[in-house]
């Protein structure tokens, strides 16, 4: 059978300290921090209609660039996209929303790129997974998600539009090879 | 007389029916600012009118009545919790004299006695709503209402009790005086007055504890506790009659704050002043000092909401009866033998 218990409950925290059945002074150790959130604290709201998401700057460390919005191709130093049209985005794309047809180039540094690189926006989840099967870098998701159009095809967006580079553009200026954040 | 009679009951108007909405916006604004946010400020400029665009809602919404409710208790549950709270602040003495005006409503003989007979009535409004509605979580909610606050009315009767010896007085009028005189003759203390926060600290923190049980407001918010009890005993209403709930709550939370400020924060009085000087001028100005203790403590009341979670029942219960009462009852005790020594 089973030999002796071996197995001890588990250390729970000592509640019975003066300080912590009196309650009050861990009250007051409350009160102090509420305190100092009312008056020094600063507004996380974003106030919306008046205040574009995109100019805030709210966060200490830019968090919502973690946000996952629609995606870039990122480019090189000489300008041309990095992607080697190697195919794993779109092997990882659970939505099977990347299409690529893949071209010989003779480039020094490689001999392949897209010749169509179309990634299906409507039907995109937004799950970074292409971003993170990429060996070269060469797609990223950025924070940029008001981007609206009138017809079906103009979501599907193109090689054109995914190398934009328009630092007006709230994607395309997410194009910089090091932006902080990322 | 009549004119004593206007002015009372001016103020007493203001206090009990102008507050509450200004302090429904004050409470969005400071738990906005606790939390880091920001608050109302679609409604007029800084979200001002926010109050009444609530109440216009409120006023344009349908009033429901369950199927098998008790239509006439669940009626006047509303107003049980509304009146008896506006009811008990008769006795708080607003302001010394104004000319030949007493700002006070009724100087009633039985005084802080009376307060807590009427402010216990207010259970009943919870009991009935939570009753009336025919629906299961209203109903233990106004069993749990019931409960919290049978228990904490000991507490709250017997942190008075050390307060009525202390002052040797129930009438509230009389206690605000014996609070305007120093703490003591000479000494470090010759410079405090002698409220009786200074002179009765136990009893202060009991009595706020049980302030806050009795308005059900955070961390003793049993009967609404959203978690476990839907919206709590006022989960069935609707339009006015939940806006009377919830006004009654604000008033009750003025009354008790009223109190706490009479007993023991020198009601009207502010160190320095001529308690014989019956000069309008001065009358207004207690009014103000008043004012301003009260929306001290009312700012407290909204702060320790937002900070602290709310107790578990065993734990309120458990604050109570093995707790405060305790630590009351010696209160008085040791009340009695200094009371004893030093007459
Ligand atoms: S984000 Fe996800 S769904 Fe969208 S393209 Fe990339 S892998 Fe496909
Ligand atoms: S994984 Fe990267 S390099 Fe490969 S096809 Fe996709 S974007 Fe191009």
């Amino acid at each position: 059978m089973a030999g002796p218990a071996t197995t001890h409950a588990p250390e729970t925290p000592s509640q019975t300290g003066i300080g912590e059945r009196l309650f009050l002074p861990s009250v007051v150790k409350g009160l102090l921090s509420t305190l100092r959130h009312m008056m020094f604290g600063e507004s996380f709201t974003v106030e919306y209609p008046e205040e574009s998401v995109y100019a805030v700057n709210k966060f200490p460390n830019d968090e919502n660039r973690r946000f996952r919005g629609e995606h870039i191709l990122v480019k090189d130093d000489q300008g041309r996209e990095k992607c080697v049209a190697c195919m794993l985005c779109s092997a990882a794309c659970p939505a099977v929303c990347i299409t690529i047809v893949p071209e010989e180039v003779d480039w020094e540094d490689r001999d392949r790129r897209p010749k169509v690189f179309e990634i299906d926006m409507l039907r995109c989840i937004y799950c970074g997974f292409c971003e993170e099967a990429c060996p070269c870098d060469a797609i990223r998701l950025t924070p940029a998600f008001y981007q609206v159009s009138r017809t079906r095809e103009e979501k599907v967006y193109d090689k054109e539009k995914l190398l934009n580079d328009d630092p007006d553009d709230p994607r395309g200026k997410y194009q910089s090879p090091i932006h902080p954040g990322k | 007389m009549i004119w004593s009679l206007l002015v009372a009951f001016g103020v007493f108007f203001i206090l009990t029916n102008g507050l509450p909405p200004a302090l429904v916006y004050a409470e969005r604004k400071l738990a906005a600012g606790i939390q880091n946010r920001v608050g109302p400020n679609r409604v007029g400029p800084y979200g001002l009118l926010q109050p009444i665009a609530d109440a216009i809602k409120l006023l344009f919404k349908e009033d429901v009545t369950p199927r098998g409710a008790d239509k006439f208790l669940f009626s006047i549950a509303p107003i049980l919790s509304f009146v008896p709270a506006a009811l008990a602040f008769a006795i708080i003495p607003f302001g010394n004299y104004a000319g030949e005006v007493r700002l006070q409503v009724a100087d009633l003989n039985v005084g802080i006695l009376f307060a807590t007979a009427i402010i216990s009535l207010g259970a009943y409004g919870i009991a009935f709503g939570g009753w009336a509605s025919n629906s299961k979580f209203p109903l233990l909610a106004a069993v749990r209402s019931s409960a919290q606050l049978i228990s904490y009315e000991v507490v709250m009767a017997l942190a008075l009790v050390a307060m009525i010896m202390t002052y040797g007085t129930v009438r509230t009028e009389v206690m605000v005086l014996a609070q305007a005189v120093p703490l003591a003759e000479t000494g470090p203390f010759a410079y405090l007055p002698a409220w009786g926060v200074f002179q009765q600290p136990i009893a202060f923190v009991l009595f706020v504890i049980c302030c806050f049980a009795e308005n059900n407001r955070a961390p003793f918010d049993m009967p609404e506790c959203e978690a476990e009890l839907v919206g709590g005993y006022h989960t069935e209403y609707s339009s006015m009659k939940f806006a009377l709930f919830f006004q009654g709550e604000y008033i009750a939370m003025t009354t008790m704050s009223a109190l706490i400020v009479t007993i023991f924060l020198g009601g009207w009085h502010f160190p320095g002043m001529d308690v014989a000087d019956h000069s309008v001028g001065m009358g207004i100005l207690t009014i103000l000092v008043f004012m301003a203790k009260l929306l001290g403590v009312l700012f407290f009341y909204i702060w320790v909401r937002w900070t602290l979670p709310r107790f578990r029942y065993d734990q309120v219960m458990r604050l109570c009866w093995k707790g405060c009462i305790p630590i009351a009852l010696v209160n008085i005790a040791i009340t009695g033998i200094i009371g004893v020594l030093y007459s």
